[in-house]
């Protein structure tokens, strides 16, 4: 945390007498702090309650209200005070944003009040901590989605000119809106009741003729069933047709289920009159005939609790598929147990594993039908020990299902919302202005330790970049440069290399290192090309400008650097980003694993490169 | 009156049951603690420690320690309880707080040793007086005792004497805190041989080992040490 670093910086300067002694080369000069405002206690009313606050707290975020200028607008002169008329309540959680630095939502606050204060002080919502983010952005969106129906359905009302098609398809989706659509909803109801409770009937007994004996009813009175089946399939085409014709995009429509479901209602249907007096499919098509009952499915149309239902099972998908598992693994052992415990016995009805699953089933389910029973000991007692367990497999885990159920539809909300502000989640958070100092006081300490080892830090992203550029490019076998660079390579501390040189004055390794072997790791090239990315932030640029450490680009003490929540903290980004972002980097980072790889020849150019 | 008794009879049955209740529950407290395994120490050593609050002692005494003024001491101890609330600082956060500034090494070695350095008592934790006077030297020391002060923090086990071993270590923390990438390379051997430069410097009877007073007077008499010193006087 930016306080966090500010309060220990002296500690680890002072602590920096330590490297003194050892040290090989003299320090750099230590940048020179020109603000030495003593500090002082301000007051900020908000409605009568007055905030005290030192105001060095309020300098830590410059783009904000109270730590901006700004607030100059708001000071009383005859109180002495700065007075904010807005709600005492919402105030202390900003306040608290500039002690600790993080910003959290306050859970009976109303979202919309908050958001008020966050803008009116300047502060952007999105440096909500993690504590308090996820709750924030719920109740964002209920309060959003809130407002969406409410003009939805104040656009209802407002729009006429919605073309023939827009307005049946509005009709379809919410019988609510005219009447037309409502007659619709309830004839189609009406006409799958009626279909349902044909296909039931059709299969009773309908009493005996004289000329035959019992027959179902369907084969009766075959014509009026005809009829009636006709006509609901009618109506049901009519609306499926109607619906295609109507939706806004026909292709998705024709995927989503409810239409799936339509044509499956009434296929059965165009494909018996296709078929008909065919011997051969007639036993296909009376297995066709099993797919009307999915009419009943077409009633989820009517009944949202029937969606939801659907939903949630599929969200439970899971939890299902492992009760089934389990229940599945728990017959096979049970039922090859009883097989080969009733193997002995004779007129045994255990005939086969596969014959016993029936058993296992009925017992563990406390079913008992008892049409088969074991006879032996041994058998019963692994049929008893069977519905026991039966009772533990299946008793426990459906109350847990069932609880699971708006658990997981919840969470399953919760997360895919989770994840969709995962990847948006990038926070510009503003540098103190104290930061200035702060940074070059940093950079200061590591300049010491740079000297003190008489090595320099180098960019990982640097360093990698020179070397991909090392190992496209060709290299002559100067073995003599590297004897040179040799010398060259003992660590010159005090040198000063020139920033504006476009030859590259390269130290690489000596050739010796080869023989070391994989115990040396990386070997850091430092290459200074003439165009250098530049990265304002750099530490090796800081290197370059090692006469001016007290000269910053901090131009009116105003930096604002986008810092992005990286997926795996680099190492060898700034020192600063790093130290000052939120909770997340409180770890050390750590050093990130280059290649192994070693250099030999170098020439004034360029460098070879070989992997190891 | 039997109105009376049964309210008598009443809180008694009450207080039987409870009784049971309570009994009970030990019963099966026990039962659990029996079947449970038993906690680790050290998870119960944490817990005391995070749960110990150390003050400190009185402005006025802390004032008179050190060379620093009231106001400063404020500021200080401000910064000190806002990071560390508990009043004391392990060498877990010390070694956060370091890595905190040198990202790009690994700053724990050197963070042990500094942490040995400042923990004066050796009670496995700085507190804001040991902090506090660390910092008074350190800051408005005279140059004997800053030299002091370094030359305890190289004396690893604190016997007056500075071996090479020990300072291979100091040397070989300083260097971890660099990390991997550096210009120019750092090899195996640099740390030793910055060793042997050291002891060449500040050895005179080429015993093998440093002495106080060898150190002291060997930095009195360089001059970019003595400049050296003098650098972060200035830093609160």
């Amino acid at each position: 945390m930016a306080t966090g670093v500010a309060a220990w910086l002296p500690f680890a300067r002072a602590a920096a007498i330590g490297w003194m002694p050892v040290a090989s080369c003299p320090m750099p000069v230590a940048p020179r702090d020109h603000r030495r405002r003593q500090d002082e206690l301000i007051i900020l009313n908000v409605s009568g309650r007055r905030f005290q606050t030192w105001r060095t707290t309020l300098d830590r975020y410059p783009d904000t209200l109270l730590g901006s200028s700004e607030k100059d607008f708001f000071y009383n002169e005859e109180t002495k005070e700065y007075f904010f008329d807005r709600d005492p309540d919402a105030f202390r959680s900003i306040l608290n944003f500039y002690r600790t630095g993080k910003l959290h939502f306050p859970r009976h606050e109303c979202i919309s009040a908050y958001d008020e204060e966050l803008t009116f002080f300047g502060i952007i919502p999105e440096i909500i901590g993690d504590c308090c983010y996820e709750e924030y952005k719920d109740r964002k969106r209920e309060n959003l989605e809130r407002l969406q129906d409410d003009q939805e359905e104040n656009k209802d009302v407002k729009l006429p000119h919605m073309n023939f098609r827009q307005t049946m398809w509005r009709a379809f989706e919410n019988p609510h809106t005219s009447t037309m659509a409502l007659v619709f909803y309830y004839v189609t109801g009406f006409f799958i009741a009626i279909s349902v409770i044909t296909n039931v009937v059709e299969t009773v007994p309908c009493g005996s003729t004289p000329t035959q004996k019992d027959m179902p009813c369907g084969e009766r009175y075959t014509v009026a069933f005809f009829c009636m089946d006709t006509a609901c399939v009618m109506i049901f085409t009519v609306e499926y047709l109607l619906r295609l014709f109507a939706a806004p995009s026909r292709y998705r429509f024709m995927r989503s289920v409810m239409s799936i479901i339509d044509v499956v209602a009434i296929l059965p249907y165009y494909i018996g009159l296709v078929m008909t007096d065919n011997e051969d499919v007639s036993g296909a098509f009376v297995t066709l005939r099993v797919f009307r009952v999915f009419r009943i499915f077409k009633f989820s149309r009517h009944s949202q609790g029937l969606r939801i239902l659907g939903y949630t099972l599929k969200s439970c998908a899971s939890e299902l598929g492992f009760l089934l598992f389990s229940l599945t693994m728990a017959i096979i052992i049970f039922a090859t147990v009883m097989f080969y415990a009733e193997k002995g016995s004779s007129s045994s009805k255990f005939t086969s594993i596969p014959a016993s699953f029936w058993y296992t089933i009925v017992t563990m389910t406390t079913l008992g039908y008892g049409d088969m029973v074991p006879k032996t000991i041994a058998g019963k007692i692994f049929g008893s020990i069977c519905s026991l367990s039966g009772v533990l497999v299946i008793a426990l885990p459906v109350p847990v299902i069932v609880s699971n159920f708006s658990r997981i539809y919840h969470q399953n909300q919760r997360a895919d919302k989770r994840r969709a502000q995962k990847g948006t989640n990038t926070g510009e958070q503003k540098l103190p202005k104290s930061a200035c100092l702060l940074e070059s006081q940093h950079h200061h300490l590591l300049h010491c330790l740079e000297k003190t080892t008489a090595h320099e830090f180098v960019d990982e992203q640097l360093y990698e970049q020179n070397y991909v550029e090392a190992v496209m490019q060709s290299f002559p076998a100067a073995r003599r440069e590297s004897v040179s660079s040799r010398d060259t390579a003992t660590p010159t501390c005090c040198g000063r290399r020139s920033k504006r040189n476009t030859t590259l004055p390269i130290a690489a390794l000596q050739p010796g290192v080869n023989q070391q072997g994989p115990l040396q790791e990386l070997s850091a090239i430092h290459i200074q090309c003439a165009d250098r990315p530049s990265r304002s932030t750099s530490r090796s640029k800081l290197n370059l400008k090692a006469d001016d450490v007290g000269r910053l680009n901090c131009k009116g003490g105003r930096i604002t650097t986008a810092i992005v929540s990286l997926p795996s903290p680099p190492a060898l980004t700034t020192p600063d980003s790093d130290n000052l972002r939120g909770p997340p980097t409180r770890r050390p980072p750590l050093p990130s694993p280059g290649p192994s790889i070693q250099t030999t020849t170098s020439s004034a150019n360029v460098v070879k490169v070989s992997a190891l | 009156t039997p109105s009376a008794e049964r309210h008598e009879a009443a809180p008694a049955f009450r207080k039987g049951f409870s009784k049971k209740v309570v009994l009970n529950c030990c019963l099966v407290r026990r039962i659990l603690t029996w079947a449970s395994p038993k906690p680790q120490d050290s998870v119960e050593d944490e817990l005391e420690l995070s749960a110990v609050r150390h003050r400190p002692e009185g402005l006025g005494q802390l004032e008179a320690q050190t060379r620093f003024s009231r106001k400063e001491l404020q500021i200080l101890y401000r910064g000190f309880k806002n990071e560390c609330p508990s009043g004391i600082v392990n060498e877990e956060t010390f070694k956060d707080i370091y890595a905190q500034f040198f990202p790009q090494g690994d700053a724990s070695t050197y963070a042990h040793f500094l942490f040995n350095a400042f923990d004066t008592d050796h009670n496995g934790s700085v507190s804001f007086e040991d902090f506090v006077m660390g910092l008074s030297i350190l800051l408005r020391g005279t140059i004997q005792e800053k030299l002091k002060w370094a030359f305890n923090l190289y004396d690893i086990n604190k016997d007056g004497y500075i071996t090479k071993e020990e300072m291979l270590d100091i040397m070989k923390a300083i260097y971890d805190m660099m990390g991997k990438c550096t210009y120019p390379v750092l090899k195996e051997e640099t740390p030793r041989q910055h060793v042997e430069v050291f002891f060449q410097k500040m050895d005179k009877n080429k015993d093998g080992v440093v002495t106080i007073d060898e150190f002291i007077d060997c930095c009195q008499n360089d001059e970019n040490i003595m400049r050296s010193m003098h650098l972060f006087e200035n830093v609160l």
